[in-house]
């Protein structure tokens, strides 16, 4: 009889960053860099919680749901950046917008 | 009137001059007749200072009015001392005389030269700059320290030498400006270095005080020795001004100036100076300074009489016989014949200043003819020129009734009188050998000039008497040839009221006097502060007059006299016997004696050896600076720079190649690790994101 523990929250936010990590990495649609990120959030606050669970520290939910409306502020601007990105250079293509080098 | 009122007379009479010149010097380029401006104020001098001079001698006949402030206070210098310098006036007895002697041939000089240097196109500025030179001379005779004497010492060096090159188109003038000046600082250096001695001594350039320190036993490096090497060496400044042997060659020479400037400068005021100087700084020479001071004036009295007697230029015998009589003046002086020698400084500045005034007038009326040889009966055309030229060569001669028959004679008596305490009779064998000649040499120029038949028919016949302006001043100063302003005894000076009365004793403060100085010994001191304005410094004294050389004196007197009415007679009349009555050939005479002849024509041959020496020296020595200079300096010069060219050149290589080869290479390899590293530089966010992640794992790693 296997009990889940901590180790396995820790093992499935660890997986979500990774795919979160992959996700910014390798898509070319900066939409879906930003649903990565949303991954990335959403992998702390596993940890948030796990972490306050087994530790006893109700903090931990406290902080989940403030990366929660975080989150919201940063989809918000994120996106609303994607549309200025996409009015000034015609795509959302990440690969594409290098101005950054100039 | 009080003595400070006097004081300020004197100081209105010194800078009056001054105010002329400066009035003239400015004035002079706009405004033609800015010379009246300099005349009528030499002409107010000239009254002030008579004013002065009666009021003087009539009411403050003893003493000695002093009036002195300080010029600069450093307060007590860590190294020298309290350093103080005073500056003031005094007013004395002979500085009265002195004063209304330079004013009143300076006025007649004025007068005399507005009509002689008429129409020269530097008219004023020759005004200007006589002002300024009676300025300098008033200075000398009311200063009662060595600073000033020797300020305005140097301000007559100067005016002299603007004087005598005042034509200095001519390269004669110039020359002989030149000549002067240089001649003349050789003595100043050495009145320079005796006044640097007196000041580190006495800390004082007041000759009171010094007299006073001296008198107390206080002497410059607590010697005597020193205190006789001080002596002469501002002594050499009398032999430089006052041309004295062996630098009397410039005087001569100085006949390029106008003749009235001669008569001013070179004949009656600024020679006669450096006796004034030895009569002011008397007290302090010693024995044997006394003794250097007559052996150079007897031979200054010697030499130029020899030179004289075969001098062809009028203005060169006058100017000889000015330095012989000078010499005569300080041979007085070192013999002890005090009041003689000041006399014959102030009657001869009157009788030579006439000669000079009337070869002047002789000039200006032969139109600038000097040769004797070209003039000759000039009696008939110029009889007042006549007249005063004649009655001045009877005062130089030492003719009776005349006031250089006084003053002579009692030079004479002076040395007569000191052969007779010392036995040494050399000096006084000079005096009657010069005496003797100054009156064969005086008459021949007369004579050669005013009688017999003219030489030279063309220039006598556009002769022509000087106007009045040029007459009037010949007849005022014959008239002071007379003896009669002097004394009322015809043939004994001593007695007057001049020699008598105005000519105060000095004090004899140095130690080693002659013996017969010595018998009457300074009683006491007083200490009352001399400094003190208008105090009476005579009456602090104790007089060291000997009685036994005035004693001496007194006897000497008729024989001198005698015999120098029997030498200046076989002069005169010696004159007469070969240029008047022709009993005898001169030329054959030169002939006969050629050696002697020559050496006096060639004036010693003293300029021919101080080219020879001096000059010559001079110039070897600079070319051999001049060689060191350029071989030995230069090189090192040239070396120096040859050795930091290449230095340069070196580290120039250096930095082209090590240094600039370092920054090349650091700038190369920066460029190099930027290409290396621009390849991470993609601009795409997503590229920055694996780098962090992958610099995120190695940290990790690397914490772990």
């Amino acid at each position: 009889m296997i009990t889940i523990g901590l180790t396995h929250y820790l093992i499935i936010s660890s997986i979500l960053f990774s795919l979160g990590l992959f996700g910014i990495i390798t898509r070319k649609n900066a939409i879906m860099v930003l649903m990565g990120v949303e991954l990335i959030l959403n992998a702390a606050n596993i940890n948030f919680i796990a972490f306050g669970k087994y530790n006893n520290y109700n903090h931990g939910q406290l902080y989940a749901l403030f990366v929660i409306v975080l989150a919201a502020a940063e989809a918000a601007i994120a996106l609303a950046i994607v549309l200025n990105i996409y009015k000034n250079f015609s795509t959302v293509n990440v690969d594409e917008i290098d101005t950054l080098k100039d | 009137m009080t003595d400070i009122q006097l004081v300020q007379l004197a100081i209105a009479i010194l800078f009056l001059p001054l105010l002329g010149f400066t009035a003239v010097i400015f004035a002079g380029m706009k405004i033609k007749k800015a010379y009246l401006i300099e005349v009528s104020i030499i002409i107010l001098a000239f009254l002030a200072s008579v004013f002065l001079m009666v009021q003087k001698l009539v009411y403050f006949p003893d003493v000695n009015i002093v009036k002195e402030f300080t010029w600069v206070n450093l307060g007590n210098t860590p190294l020298l001392g309290p350093i103080q310098w005073d500056l003031g006036i005094i007013v004395d007895n002979l500085s009265v005389i002195m004063i209304f002697v330079v004013t009143l041939i300076s006025m007649l000089v004025h007068l005399f030269s507005i009509v002689y240097m008429h129409g020269d196109k530097r008219y004023n500025r020759y005004f200007a700059y006589l002002g300024i030179f009676t300025f300098s001379m008033t200075g000398i005779v009311f200063t009662h320290n060595m600073l000033m004497m020797y300020i305005f010492w140097e301000l007559v060096g100067l005016s002299s030498y603007l004087l005598i090159g005042f034509w200095f188109e001519k390269k004669s003038a110039s020359d002989a400006s030149k000549k002067a000046f240089i001649v003349n600082r050789i003595g100043d250096i050495g009145m320079f270095s005796g006044i640097l001695i007196l000041f580190a001594t006495y800390k004082t350039f007041t000759f009171e005080t010094i007299f006073n320190e001296i008198a107390k036993g206080h002497l410059p490096f607590g010697s005597e020795l020193w205190l006789t090497i001080t002596g002469l060496l501002i002594f050499a400044g009398a032999i430089g001004k006052s041309a004295q042997f062996p630098l009397h060659v410039w005087l001569p020479d100085a006949m390029e100036g106008p003749t009235p400037v001669s008569a001013l400068i070179h004949a009656a005021t600024m020679v006669a100076a450096g006796v004034y100087l030895v009569v002011r700084i008397f007290a302090l020479l010693s024995a044997d300074a006394l003794m250097i001071i007559a052996t150079i004036g007897a031979i200054s009295a010697f030499i130029p009489a020899t030179i004289a007697l075969t001098q062809n230029d009028i203005k060169k015998v006058l100017a000889y016989s000015t330095v012989s009589q000078l010499g005569y003046m300080i041979m007085a002086l070192g013999v002890g014949a005090f009041h003689f020698a000041f006399f014959h400084l102030i009657t001869h500045a009157f009788f030579k200043a006439c000669l000079f005034l009337g070869s002047g007038s002789v000039i200006h009326a032969m139109h600038h003819e000097q040769d004797i040889r070209n003039m000759g009966g000039l009696k008939k055309k110029l009889p007042v020129t006549y007249a005063t030229f004649l009655m001045s060569t009877l005062a130089i001669s030492g003719v009776p009734l005349t006031s250089g028959f006084l003053s002579k004679d009692g030079i004479l008596a002076g040395t007569w009188a000191f052969a007779g305490l010392t036995g040494n009779y050399l000096f006084a064998a000079v005096g009657f050998l010069v005496a003797a000649m100054t009156a064969f040499y005086m008459f021949r120029l007369v004579i050669l000039a005013f009688h017999g038949e003219p030489r030279n028919k063309e220039k006598y016949d556009h002769a022509h008497e000087s106007p009045w302006l040029m007459a009037m001043p010949l007849v005022l100063l014959a008239g002071l040839s007379v003896f009669f302003w002097y004394t009322p005894n015809p043939i004994d000076g001593g007695k007057g009221w001049f020699v008598s009365k105005w000519i105060n004793e000095p004090t004899l403060v140095a130690p080693n006097k002659y013996e017969f100085f010595k018998e009457k010994e300074v009683s006491q001191i007083s200490e009352a502060n001399v400094v003190e304005h208008s105090a009476k410094s005579n009456a602090n004294h104790e007089v060291m007059f000997s009685e036994t050389y005035t004693e001496a004196m007194h006897h000497a007197h008729y024989p001198a006299m005698i015999l120098s009415l029997i030498v200046a007679g076989i002069g005169i009349f010696f004159s007469f016997f070969i240029y008047q009555w022709k009993k005898a050939d001169p030329e054959k005479i030169a002939n006969k004696i050629k050696p002697l002849y020559n050496l006096s024509y060639n004036k010693w041959y003293f300029d021919e050896i101080y080219d020879a020496t001096f000059v010559k020296g001079t110039l070897l020595l600079s070319s051999a600076l001049a060689w060191i200079d350029a071989k030995i300096i230069d090189g090192i010069v040239d070396g120096s720079a040859d050795v930091t060219r290449a230095i340069s050149r070196f580290s120039g290589k250096f930095d082209s190649v090590v240094v600039d080869g370092l920054v090349n290479f650091m700038a190369y390899l920066s460029g190099f690790i930027g290409l290396i590293f621009r390849r991470f530089q993609t601009g795409k966010v997503q590229t920055y994101v694996v780098l962090v992640v992958f610099s995120l794992v190695i940290i990790l790693f690397l914490l772990k």
